[in-house]
């Protein structure tokens, strides 16, 4: 215990590129860049199918083949495949590409399931009788999605939004195993640094709890903002109420789940 | 890289069969005891959860904060506490289970509809008789949908075991040693079972799933 | 086994009073819903017992303490004379057939095995549970042939229901519990379904206990009706006819609503009320013997009937020539042809619908009984809505006929004693 307050009271790790804010910086950078980049690739494509609900069968079978994809071994797949032609075909620095492209692109691919099905079930829990209605008083079909069934369909789609960032701030930091940056980093090294490498260890794996924690809980309570005050339920007790301090957790096995 | 190095040697491959299907049977191993403990842990949980209420929060509590300890740091931290057994796989490996499985468990139980219970009361179904012949067979489509997810992240997670040793074994022993020696086939041979294996658990609990509910999948007016 | 007919138990409640937590606040006068207050009512072996009410009544309450899904604050329920609390739960329950509006079929069991859901609880073997459901299925009208194997995602509503008796039925309880069992099928299906189980009881002949808040479906399907208001309170047990002709309070009068002569109707038959001779002659006949006869008639009209007594048509004293004989010819078309068994509800529409003032009654051949005028109908439908004088309440006094009911005309209870 002390040896952990220690860790975090040392200066030397608080400066230059392998401190904390440096390597805090990095795993947000990795796990934000993905998770921005699934989202252009998930919420256009999850719009679409949920408004007009073509194509829904393969988007829900890719995005349960992408579900079923390990992300460590999804990295060392793309290992050689960025060194060999992505970076030189698009002329990147092989240090770049060894250490972040990989583990960028296979977070990429992490974040897409839930961000794509959360957006399609989203937007297919609106009541058809709505839409119906929003059609019949003369709403264009963009006035429909953005009037209509994007602030009723918004706490899902924030749902899952928090199960992709979740699951790409925890997995980010087996990144470390293949020389990556971020937080994966103090636990990587502490592995190799024998009885007092462990402290290096838990301050990585404090770290990186309370960081997912943390914006779990921020994006909890744009979830909650996000719900039209009409629809918000009071909080329940029991099992079928938000109980969780993981409230991304709460919509893992569910949201993931509307596929047979 | 060095130059000059295949990136997949299937002579390489051919002459060591025998130790990749080793590989291959220990990271089942890896993944089946979890899944198991797993399983067993979360039905009593979930159970207890469903005749008190009161607990399901503090159960999702304790279980979503033991997913959020990085998988890395649980086997480096149990290390030195369990030693380079198979059981600092193991108690991670499981704890990771916990979360998906006990609430996929729970709302599985909680997703039977107030009349059938009552109309299983009032017929004068036991409490176990209710449970095991109602409850439970109702449950099976969300229970399966947990134990599917659960195993595909297994088998993931499994692979970053080897991160600490060969004690472990598993397919992720293939990729340790593989990036270790800069040799890619053994890790490109790592990464594509362990996602193979993935595939083929997910197939297989899909097909588990349509087989063992066959009302959930009985058409209107078909027979 | 076959359903044993008159199986049949007799199902008392002994001053039974359901209390729920009170409410506190403002809302602390109100009665909470779903209490009973100090209940006692007998429901004999094989009738059918309604018990219809506003919503949040006890009408519910009452019915799940019988096989004890709600436990009585006080009081006793008593099944063929015995304490049903000293009765074992389980073995209780599977005694009572219990029949819920959801229904609650069991999405993964087959329907066969859905009706054999007490018969294995009860440790039938395996051959006889199949014979069983097979048995039920065909008695509440699906072909076990081609319903056994489904499972209850590809029934319709009526049918599923349907499955839900055949499921109560199964290991022949002597009681059957029945919660707005046809509230969740469209008009035109719960109508089918109650005659069909009208007829079902003909054979069965259980005693069930039945929860609506339809009092049409009450007054059509009960034997007996206890009336519920709102905390629980028993505002009148009878049977549908003394209900209708004579409600207990205000309540209930406004309960079975102002056309409850109406409803009456639908409940009486020919039989019940008198019926006048009709004054009859024959083609052939002379015509001034005729036309003296038809003078005498109330209305100066003859029925013109053939040599079986079947009625041809109507003459009116006007249309009789002096002299010459009748004829087919001159007869108008027959009013509408009436039996015994009609209620008065349908020789109501009939005349109305023919747009005439009398009936014919005729007896199974066809041949001519009797007249029956609008009047006549008009007379009885009236004869109920005195007897009570709650209507008025709503309309503004016009007579001051007393408050309390005035006894059950004897008619009435011959006819419920026939019945």
């Amino acid at each position: 215990m002390g040896d952990i307050v220690a860790f975090f009271l040392d200066p030397a790790h608080w400066s230059d590129s392998t401190g904390i804010p440096a390597r805090l910086l990095e795993h947000l950078v990795i796990s934000g860049t993905s998770i921005l980049l699934a989202a252009l690739i998930a919420f256009p494509i999850g719009l679409y199918i949920g408004h007009t609900n073509r194509g829904s069968g393969i988007a829900i079978n890719v995005a349960n083949i992408g579900r079923a994809v390990p992300s460590y071994g999804m990295m060392v797949i793309l290992l050689p495949i960025c060194l060999l032609i992505l970076a030189p075909g698009l002329g990147l620095d092989p240090t770049f590409t060894l250490t972040f492209l990989p583990i960028f692109l296979a977070m990429t691919f992490l974040a897409i399931p839930p961000l794509l099905v959360s957006t399609y079930a989203g937007l297919r829990s609106v009541d058809r009788d709505l839409i119906e209605a929003g059609r019949g008083m003369g709403l264009t079909e963009r006035q429909i999605l953005a009037r209509i069934e994007l602030p009723i369909a918004s706490p899902i789609i924030v749902g899952g939004f928090r199960t992709a960032t979740l699951q790409v701030i925890a997995t980010a930091t087996i990144g470390a195993i293949l020389g990556g940056g971020g937080l994966g980093r103090f636990i990587f090294d502490g592995l190799n640094q024998g009885l007092v490498g462990r402290a290096s260890i838990y301050a990585g794996a404090i770290m990186v709890a309370a960081l997912a924690i943390g914006i779990d809980l921020v994006l909890a309570w744009v979830q909650r903002r996000l719900t039209p005050r009409a629809l918000r339920a009071p909080r329940r007790q029991g099992v079928s109420g938000p109980t969780s301090v993981l409230g991304g957790a709460d919509s893992l096995p569910s949201t993931i789940e509307p596929a047979a | 890289m060095p130059p000059g190095t295949k990136i997949f040697d299937f002579s390489w491959l051919a002459g060591h069969l025998g130790q990749v299907w080793e590989r291959i049977v220990q990271h089942l191993e890896l993944t089946v005891i979890p899944l198991l403990l797993g399983i067993l842990i979360s039905l009593v949980l979930a159970v207890w959860a469903v005749r008190q209420p009161r607990v399901y929060g503090p159960i999702t509590g304790l279980t979503g904060l033991l997913y959020t300890i990085p998988s890395l740091a649980a086997f480096a931290l149990l290390r030195p506490i369990l030693g380079l057994s198979l059981l600092t796989a193991i108690v991670p490996l499981t704890t990771y289970t916990l979360l998906i499985l006990f609430r996929s468990f729970a709302a599985g139980f909680t997703s039977v509809p107030a009349e059938i219970l009552e109309a299983a009361e009032g017929m004068g179904y036991t409490r176990r008789q209710r449970l095991l012949r109602v409850e439970l067979p109702l449950a099976v489509p969300l229970i399966i949908a947990g134990i599917r997810l659960a195993s595909v992240t297994t088998i993931g997670l499994a692979t970053i075991a080897a991160v600490l040793g060969d004690s472990f074994g598993g397919l992720g022993q293939l990729i340790t040693e593989g990036i270790q020696f800069v040799f890619p086939t053994k890790y490109l041979l790592g990464a594509a079972l362990s996602i193979l294996l993935a595939f083929a658990a997910d197939f297989l609990f899909v097909r588990i799933e349509h087989v063992v509910t066959p009302w959930a999948h009985a058409k209107a007016g078909v027979r | 086994m076959a359903i044993q007919p008159r199986q049949a138990a007799v199902v008392e409640f002994d001053h039974v009073t359901k209390r729920y937590d009170a409410p506190t606040g403002k809302d602390k006068d109100k009665p909470t819903p779903g209490a009973v207050n100090d209940l006692s009512l007998k429901v004999p072996a094989g009738k059918i017992c309604i018990l219809v009410g506003p919503s949040g009544c006890g009408k519910t309450t009452s019915l799940k303490m019988i096989n004890r899904l709600i436990e009585p604050t006080s009081g006793k329920i008593l099944i063929d004379g015995v304490d049903a609390s000293t009765r074992e739960l389980t073995e209780l329950r599977r005694s009572i057939g219990y029949v819920i509006q959801q229904v609650g079929l069991f999405p993964h069991q087959t329907i066969g095995d859905n009706v054999a859901t007490v018969p294995r609880l009860l440790g039938w073997p395996k051959a006889r549970l199949k014979e069983r459901s097979e048995e039920l299925l065909g008695l509440v009208g699906l072909d076990p042939a081609k319903y056994r194997d489904r499972f209850p995602s590809q029934l319709s509503g009526g049918e599923r229901q349907r499955v839900g008796v055949a499921r109560a039925l199964a290991a022949d309880p002597p009681i059957m519990l029945m919660d707005e069992p046809f509230g969740a099928v469209d008009p035109i299906v719960r109508d089918r379904l109650q005659n069909e189980f009208l007829r079902l009881q003909e054979t069965i002949a259980k005693t069930i206990l039945f929860v609506t808040h339809d009092i049409d479906e009450a007054i059509k399907m009960g034997d007996l009706v206890a009336v519920f208001q709102t905390g629980g309170i028993l505002a009148q047990f009878g049977t549908p006819l003394e209900i209708l002709a004579a409600p207990a309070s205000e309540f209930v009068a406004r309960f079975v609503g102002r056309d409850r002569g109406l409803k009456r109707l639908s409940l009486l038959r020919v039989s019940d009320v008198p019926v006048r001779p009709a004054t009859t002659a024959r083609p052939g006949d002379p015509a001034a013997d005729a036309r003296r006869r038809a003078l005498d008639d109330p209305l100066r009209f003859l029925l013109l009937i053939d040599g079986d007594k079947r009625p041809l048509g109507w003459i009116g004293y006007d249309d009789i020539p002096a002299d010459g004989v009748l004829t087919e010819a001159m007869a108008n078309p027959s009013s509408p042809q009436l039996n015994k068994r009609t209620t008065l509800k349908d020789a109501l529409s009939l005349m109305l619908d023919a747009d005439v003032q009398t009936g014919i009654v005729v007896d199974r051949t066809g041949a001519v009984q009797g007249l029956l005028s609008i009047t006549t109908i008009a007379d009885k439908m009236r004869e109920g809505e005195h007897a009570a004088g709650f209507d008025e309440v709503v309309g503004g006094p016009e007579d001051d006929e007393p408050i309390e009911p005035g006894p059950i005309d004897d008619e009435v209870r011959a006819m419920e004693a026939s019945a």
